[in-house]
């Protein structure tokens, strides 16, 4: 039977409290890394466990702990990415609810693993309910003596703050945050080395949510303990599930669940009437998945090895009713407005590539439109940062897998699937050419 | 509205602060609540205390979903235009929404209530279709949970959230 690791103390409509994650062994990892190991200790536990970024890019967490610098200057920080703008994705939001103080545990552990002085979680404007939330139990972690000076007489010192952001996609990107930080206008750096020379200059470790909230469990119980919980890969993983599906809601199950088993067993199946024609394995920015994938294992490598992405483990699910080439252009409008408009790639391209899709969603595509749409997903590869590439895979997948539905809006003349639910009119601007 | 100071608890913090604009976004929140939406004065007034030029500050304010720089109504109803919502119907709650208030998305109804935005996807895929006014989301919409809505906060009640309305 599958013990649940983040999410041990969900119950309906409360999160636990600090007693409650205490009387689970909460904060006991804190006290046996301050008083037996080094932070050198913590970052191999952690590099040993196998655990990979769950933000969407499956960095390797130890890895990234290990790019700062012994002789880095002080102050560092931990950025606590909880900005979760990723159409589909909310287990962030889920996780802060079900059981704040194990992330916040995670977090100082991560502190202590590096030797920084603070962390700041960074949180999206729509969650301002798990914000006071945070800063609530913040509050009361810092009360019974784990965050403030001197931590259970260690001598190591750490605070936690909460930032709200404005709100913008782009944030989610580790060097874009650090600028948002700073009250710059965010955008991507790549010059930036974060372990370096990160929030202000100083050393900054960016971690999400999820993957702070495994560390405390790593440091109790052991990298190989980690590990085993797993089908591939290492640990657990939260995986959201939306779309057409009966339950809709975020499960953590072993890294490495078949996607089938996750819509049947978890989400409970397709909505009554609806077949599974394709999903979107990890948020907005991976590709459609179609009927053949549908027993995949979902893990970082195993999708990687079938030219796919894990992303964030939001599933997002669409039936056969539902027109895919409406899809895409729902999720090219939200990228094009999310570009940070920093590079003409990105700025300029995905504006193009969304008309291109709502003049075939409206009946007026023409055959020339799929091999420019094809060139496009090439060139956004010549855009500054990844956001530009992440935003043109679901289009690639529409390409790859559904090009004859591309076909049949097209010599059709409309869409085959009727008007609803039909895409909304553009309205900045006139099509590229009338 | 105006008078208040609300940026009196920042010039502590900003006398403290290494790094004064690193409180941009939360002094246009602050400016944003005491004045209705981010005006022109409140911007120059904003980038002053933190030694920006109001340029920088309109940088900044420009960039951002949740700061507004037009007036908005009481009530900023935040209609979730994610592909998730799409599917559900998003387009069909945003017509409703301003069919029912006579608006124009982004315009401020005549009662002064409310606007309607479409917004990038706020994570509640889960709940879908879903909105979101103030720190409180809603969802799965139907046109009866709208009226509902809509007709609690216009009689003046903005429902409170308690501890056993999370979303876990």
């Amino acid at each position: 039977m599958f013990e649940p690791l983040l999410f041990k103390n969900r119950r309906p409509e409360r999160p636990a409290t600090l007693d409650e994650y205490r009387r689970g062994g909460g904060y006991e990892a804190l006290a046996h890394a301050l008083r037996n190991l080094s932070p050198a200790d913590v970052r191999h536990l952690v590099g040993d466990s196998g655990l990979r970024g769950r933000g969407g890019a499956g960095f390797p967490t130890g890895r990234k702990w290990e790019g700062v610098p012994d002789d880095g200057p002080f102050p560092r920080y931990i950025l606590v990415n909880s900005d979760e703008m990723e159409p589909g994705t909310f287990k962030d939001r889920v996780l802060v609810n079900i059981d704040p103080h194990m992330v916040i545990e995670g977090v100082i552990l991560a502190g202590y693993a590096v030797s920084a002085w603070k962390g700041v979680l960074f949180i999206r404007h729509s969650y301002e309910r798990e914000a006071a939330l945070f800063e609530k139990e913040v509050a009361a972690a810092a009360e019974a003596g784990y965050l403030g000076r001197d931590i259970l007489g260690s001598g190591f010192t750490f605070e936690i703050k909460v930032h709200r952001s404005g709100g913008r996609y782009i944030c989610g990107e580790a060097s874009a945050q650090v600028k948002a930080l700073q009250g710059e206008r965010p955008r991507p750096d790549k010059t930036a080395h974060m372990a370096r020379k990160g929030l202000w200059e100083r050393p900054t470790v960016v971690n999400n949510v999820e993957t702070l909230a495994y560390v405390p469990h790593i440091v109790r119980k052991g990298p190989e303990w980690f590990k085993g919980l797993a089908r591939t890969g290492a640990g657990t993983k939260l995986y959201c599930v939306s779309g057409r599906v009966r339950n809709p809601g975020c499960f953590e199950l072993p890294l490495g669940t078949c996607l089938s088993e996750i819509i049947e067993k978890n989400a409970g199946g397709m909505l009554p009437g609806s077949v599974f024609k394709a999903c979107l394995p990890g948020g907005a920015s991976t590709g459609f998945l179609p009927a053949e994938f549908y027993d995949i294992q979902m893990d970082f490598d195993v999708l990687k090895e079938a030219g796919q992405r894990l992303g964030t483990g939001a599933i997002i699910v669409f039936d056969e009713g539902t027109c895919l080439v409406g899809a895409t252009l729902n999720l090219m409008t939200y990228f094009a407005r999310e570009s940070c408009g920093f590079c003409t790639p990105c700025r300029e391209g995905l504006p193009f590539v969304r008309d291109l899709l709502h003049r075939i969603e409206a009946g007026q595509g023409e055959a020339s439109f799929i091999p420019m749409l094809k060139e496009m997903c090439g060139a956004m590869s010549h855009a500054y940062c990844a956001f530009a590439p992440g935003a043109v895979a679901p289009l690639k997948g529409l390409l790859t897998y559904f090009e004859d539905e591309i076909r049949e809006h097209i010599s059709q003349g409309k869409c085959p699937y009727g008007p609803d639910p039909r895409p909304r009119e553009l309205t900045d601007g006139a099509l590229w050419s009338a | 509205m105006g008078g208040q100071d609300v940026l009196g608890k920042f010039r502590k913090e900003i006398r403290k602060a290494e790094y004064p604009r690193e409180l941009a976004i939360d002094v246009m929140y602050a400016l944003q609540a005491r004045d209705g939406y981010l005006t022109d004065e409140g911007l120059v007034e904003g980038a002053e205390l933190l030694g920006m030029t109001p340029l920088e500050m309109e940088e900044l304010a420009t960039f951002y979903d949740f700061i507004y720089r037009e007036p908005v109504g009481e009530f900023v109803i935040h209609a979730c235009d994610g592909v998730v919502c799409w599917m559900f119907g998003e387009e069909s709650v945003v017509d409703y929404l301003c069919r029912k208030l006579d608006v124009a998305v982004g315009e401020r109804s005549r009662d002064g209530l409310f606007t309607v935005l479409p917004s990038s996807c706020i994570g509640q895929c889960d709940k879908a279709p879903a909105m979101m006014i103030r720190d409180r989301t809603y969802g799965p919409l139907t046109p009866e949970k709208i009226d509902e809505i809509l007709e609690t906060l216009k009689q003046g009640h903005f429902p409170l959230i308690d501890e056993g309305d999370r979303d876990v």
